[in-house]
């Protein structure tokens, strides 16, 4: 079954792994610009010369071939969505449509600058007006802003936002909670955005614990964020009572909108609760993920919270029938987050979603999703079994502590081997309330046949020899790197 | 401002109106009607979505029920509460199909008199700088643009050897010693390094920024330090740039940074040099926002003392594309990597003593220290550090100073021709790189309007609630005008020449 290492890099061309400075050869270039059509003046003229750079900047020196070819071998070397199954729990790595890329490319869309007038601007502004009207309505959350460019940015906004309305009230709220299986981000965000952090241990079953989190609960509580469902891919079943107990206390409930996939049309964030949410439009709505980013992280809040959101919205004014759209800054605005409007680009990709698929389509996708993971979790759970609920949402986290146990096989080295049959590793060791997690999102885009496979697969994996397997991956360009070198002698950059 | 549109706009707006009508529909008692309308609509589209991205048959889903043992999809959604369940389907308007969507879009983008074919001499941060295929071709690859954040290094060394490439090439441009591999835009760039400024020093006290800094950047570090006690000292500079010695006299044992754009937001050149001397002499931070296209011709951020250097990376092979996404810069001194905000990649071995490249030091990230990590930022800007880095490949050493050459030469052309005879004047005595200030007569958005025809100028000062504060009844006068290598004589002399025609038919009436 193994396949040698010469029989899979035969066609590879090795010398793109070469870097820039190691292919550079001096004259040569890529780029040739025009001769300068306007009378010229030696630059000293013109500028201070102790101002002026000595030498031109170092750079690489490389023809167009070069960079193409290095640039193209180099992608060849990645997994993505568009060459492989990505199970990638809690990243929803569904199929990026490609109407999407040529539409947002359109002339008028792609080269409008930020300052043209707010004339050349209507077209821009209409569509940005409507996808803030369609996330409100799938939030169940009316007021919108598309200023933040990721989840993280989202979160940091909606609690800047939360407490710019409690010093308005004259309330000193300092507590922001979360359970023990939060996204990072949470923790992180609170603590940029100026809030003491209180992590809630929940209960065995992945929970939320009610008598904990009442505990927790004072005069003092601004927020807690809960994702829902959470990162066990379960809808949390008390969400009603928790957003109770938070606003019996004067606090609030904050959404993290990571597994929206799972409810859309189903039930809505502000239905069960919410008073504020971000979206990941490179998740739900899918964004590319281009490598890491970029994503877009709209929020959207309760009305009572609208005159704090940071500015630009768009906003429509309407007089005998003829609309127009202008940006507004509400009146008691955080500020801006960012320069310039949002991650437009991301957004119109997430409108085009949008409009494609309409009410009926967005809740097709949820259960489609929901579907596939409850099936592939059916597929595998006598040999990776579930410890927590009895049917999932979009996600599951199966756990390989029998096969650890039994045979000596970890998450880890299901995921790595994984990578040599041809799929993306799934989420390992997170949430840690699972030992020997493996958190598995197949998404809606995906057959019925390719979860078939990836089972079959699981299950040829879990009868290979352990020795092996610990060694995998071996059909990879390379093979578990040494991450404690790269930790200690640091090399963060080519040097000359 | 309507009243000044041509009737032709106001006509597209009204039925660009009609596009958007289920939004007037789905508002107030009106809603039922919305639904009605959709619910008629709606079937016959279903075939549509379910082909183009969802792939079980019912056939295939009915055997995967079975497999799981339930009867319905609807029996996996009984862990939610019916309660909590939305009743009704959601209000959107009907779904298109892939040709009713591109006409759809075409049909609001026309309608909008957007940017398309129009000459820009808009500036302030974004540029309308030539992006040559080559960058487009490689940030089209799906396996670049459809891949995840490279956790699982033996699945993603192409993106990981690309972000360390990238890494390498800022610090080669900046003469930064490392760089992160990327962060949203120029303005949180900067305030993450005015944060990391403050946990390097211990100091909370202070922070010095420039007035002539982007007035977004400065609102947006406002925004961010407002539940901090820091007091953020604005150095004026209504003459286009600061003196040095006025931001010297501030700088005290309490001041965490003192931050600089060089050129600035007027497009003039400041004196980092001197002001970062005087802030290393305190003990403060020197942060510079640079201007990547000025380091063809310029002397890098490290040359001039910064410590931390960030920029707008929009420049290097970016679309405009309204505001974002764009690519946030952040390079520093080697002594302060710990203490660094966002992802970086690190050179290693495999273990057949292969060189590959992983994310490393995550101990400083959000998912391992939570609350105590040194920002929040987990999604970057990965796609447009690929384009940074593709685009710094092919310029090149004599292609990034041709470019910064031609931006220069042709600025002082313009500002020479748009001063001539126009009644319109430079701002500021200053010395520039390819943005300058006009001074005009009378309300320079109006100016702006009337001259769209010969190209698009501006923005005018009023535009930003900080400029028009600090600038007072000036700013409705002021405008930034900013010339890049796409910009042609004939463009240049036409603007000129359409002002001055402008300018006197307004001076007759």
């Amino acid at each position: 079954m193994l396949i040698r290492d010469e029989e899979m890099t035969f066609m590879r061309n090795r010398q793109a792994a070469n870097l820039l400075f190691e292919l550079s050869q001096p004259g040569r270039r890529a780029a040739a610009y025009p001769l300068c059509d306007v009378p010229t003046r030696p630059l000293s003229e013109l500028l201070p010369s102790n101002q002026l750079a000595s030498q031109s900047p170092d750079l690489p020196e490389l023809t167009e071939p070069d960079v193409i070819r290095h640039f193209t071998n180099l992608s060849t070397l990645n997994m993505s969505v568009d060459t492989h199954f990505y199970p990638l729990g809690s990243c929803t790595m569904k199929y990026n449509p490609k109407r999407h890329e040529r539409l947002a490319s359109l002339p008028g869309l792609v080269d409008l600058h930020p300052y043209q007038t707010e004339d050349a601007q209507q077209g821009m502004l209409a569509i940005l007006f409507e996808l803030q009207q369609m996330l409100g309505e799938i939030a169940g959350l009316p007021a919108v802003s598309l200023q933040p460019a990721a989840g993280a940015h989202g979160e940091m906004t909606a609690l800047l936002t939360a407490a710019a309305y409690f010093h308005d009230r004259g309330e000193k709220r300092t507590k922001v909670l979360f359970p023990q299986s939060a996204h990072g981000t949470n923790p992180a965000s609170a603590a940029i955005a100026g809030f003491d952090c209180v992590q809630l241990k929940g209960q065995a079953d992945g929970f939320v614990d009610l008598e904990e989190l009442k505990a927790n609960l004072d005069d003092k509580t601004a927020v807690f964020m809960i994702t829902n469902p959470n990162t066990l891919g379960l809808f949390e079943r008390d969400i009603a009572k928790i957003s109770h107990l938070l606003h019996d206390v004067g606090g609030l409930v904050y959404i993290d909108g990571a597994n929206m996939n799972a409810i859309l049309g189903i039930t809505r964030p502000g239905d069960f609760g919410g008073d504020m949410m971000h979206y990941n439009v490179h998740k739900t709505f899918t964004g590319p993920h281009g490598s890491g980013g970029p994503g877009a992280g709209p929020i959207a809040v309760r009305d009572f919270l609208a005159d704090y959101l940071p500015g630009p919205i768009v906003t429509r004014t309407s007089s005998e029938g003829t609309n127009r759209f202008q940006l507004t800054t509400p009146a008691k605005s955080i500020g801006r987050v960012r320069s310039h409007f949002g991650n437009v680009g991301i957004l119109l990709r997430g409108y085009l979603y949008l409009r494609t698929l309409g009410a009926a389509g967005l809740k097709a996708v949820s259960e489609q999703a929901v579907l596939n993971a409850n099936y592939l979790r059916a597929k595998l759970e006598d040999v990776l079994p579930v410890p927590h609920g009895e049917r999932c949402m979009h996600e599951f986290v199966a756990s390989a502590q029998q096969s650890k146990t039994e045979k000596g096989i970890t998450a880890l080295d299901i995921a790595k081997r994984l990578l040599d049959y041809g799929y993306y590793a799934p989420t390992v060791y997170f949430p840690l309330v699972v030992p020997e997690a493996l958190m598995v999102e197949p998404t809606e885009t995906e057959s019925q046949q390719t979860l078939d496979d990836f089972a079959d697969t699981i299950r040829t994996i879990l009868n290979e020899s352990p020795e092996f397997l610990h060694s995998a991956p071996h059909a990879t360009p390379v093979s578990r790197p040494d991450e404690v070198k790269a930790g200690r002698q640091l090399v963060l950059r080519w040097k000359r | 401002m309507s009243n000044s549109a041509p009737p032709v706009i106001n006509f597209g707006l009204r039925r660009l109106i009609a596009a958007f009508s289920w939004l007037r529909l789905s508002v107030g008692h009106e809603a039922q009607t919305a639904n009605a309308t959709m619910n008629r609509r709606t079937p016959k589209r279903e075939s549509e979505f379910v082909v183009a991205y969802l792939f079980n048959t019912p056939e295939s889903q009915a055997d995967m029920l079975r497999t799981i043992g339930v009867g319905s999809v609807e029996e996996l959604f009984d862990q939610v509460p019916r309660e909590l369940r939305l009743a009704r389907p959601l209000q959107l308007p009907p779904p298109l199909s892939e040709i009713e969507l591109e006409s759809h879009l075409r049909y609001i983008v026309r309608q909008s008199a957007g940017a398309s074919g129009q000459v820009s001499f808009l500036g302030g941060g974004i540029y309308d700088h030539f992006i040559p295929a080559a960058v487009d071709a490689i940030a089209g690859r799906s396996e670049f643009y459809t891949s995840y954040t490279p956790y699982q290094a033996e699945a993603s060394q192409g993106s990981l050897q690309t972000f360390f490439e990238y890494q390498t090439l800022i610090c080669q441009l900046t003469g930064m010693d490392v760089s992160n591999a990327s962060l949203y835009e120029g303005a949180t760039a900067m305030v993450e390094a005015v944060l990391m400024a403050m946990r390097v020093t211990g100091r909370r006290g202070k922070v010095i920024v420039l007035g002539s800094v982007h007035p977004e950047y400065r609102e947006t570090l406002a925004t961010y330090l407002r539940h901090f006690d820091t007091e953020i000292v604005t150095v004026p500079t209504p003459q286009g740039t600061a003196d040095p010695g006025d931001v010297t006299r501030l700088i005290d044992d309490r001041t965490a940074a003192v931050i600089v754009q060089h050129p600035n937001f007027f497009g003039c050149l400041e004196s980092p040099r001197e002001i970062f001397a005087a802030a290393k002499q305190r003990g403060a931070l020197s942060i510079s926002v640079f201007d990547p296209i000025s380091l063809g011709i310029l002397e890098r951020p490290a040359d001039h003392g910064a410590d931390i250097a960030v920029a707008e990376g929009q420049s290097l092979g970016i679309p405009l594309q309204y505001g974002g996404p764009y690519l946030g810069i952040f390079a520093c001194r080697q002594e302060y990597l710990r203490q660094m905000p966002g992802r970086l990649i690190g050179e290693t071995v495999d273990r057949e003593g292969r060189r590959c490249f992983v994310l490393t030091l995550g101990t400083r990230e959000q998912h391992i220290r939570r609350d105590k990590a040194t920002s929040n930022i987990c999604t970057n800007q990965g796609l447009l550090a690929v384009r940074a880095t593709v685009y710094l490949s092919l310029l090149g050493p004599r292609g990034l100073r041709e470019v910064a050459e031609l931006c220069c030469q042709k600025a002082h052309y313009a500002a020479e021709q748009l001063t001539a005879n126009t009644g319109l004047k430079l701002a500021f005595d200053r010395p520039f790189f390819k943005e300058f200030v006009l001074r005009c007569p009378d309300d320079a958005t109006a100016i702006t309007q009337r001259v769209r025809s010969a190209g698009d100028i501006g923005p005018a000062f009023n535009r930003f609630s900080t400029l028009a504060g600090e600038f007072g009844a000036i700013a409705n006068n002021l405008l930034l005008v900013a010339v890049t290598e796409s910009r042609t004589k004939s463009q240049i002399d036409c603007l000129a020449k359409t002002i001055r025609s402008e300018c006197s038919s307004a001076t007759k009436k």
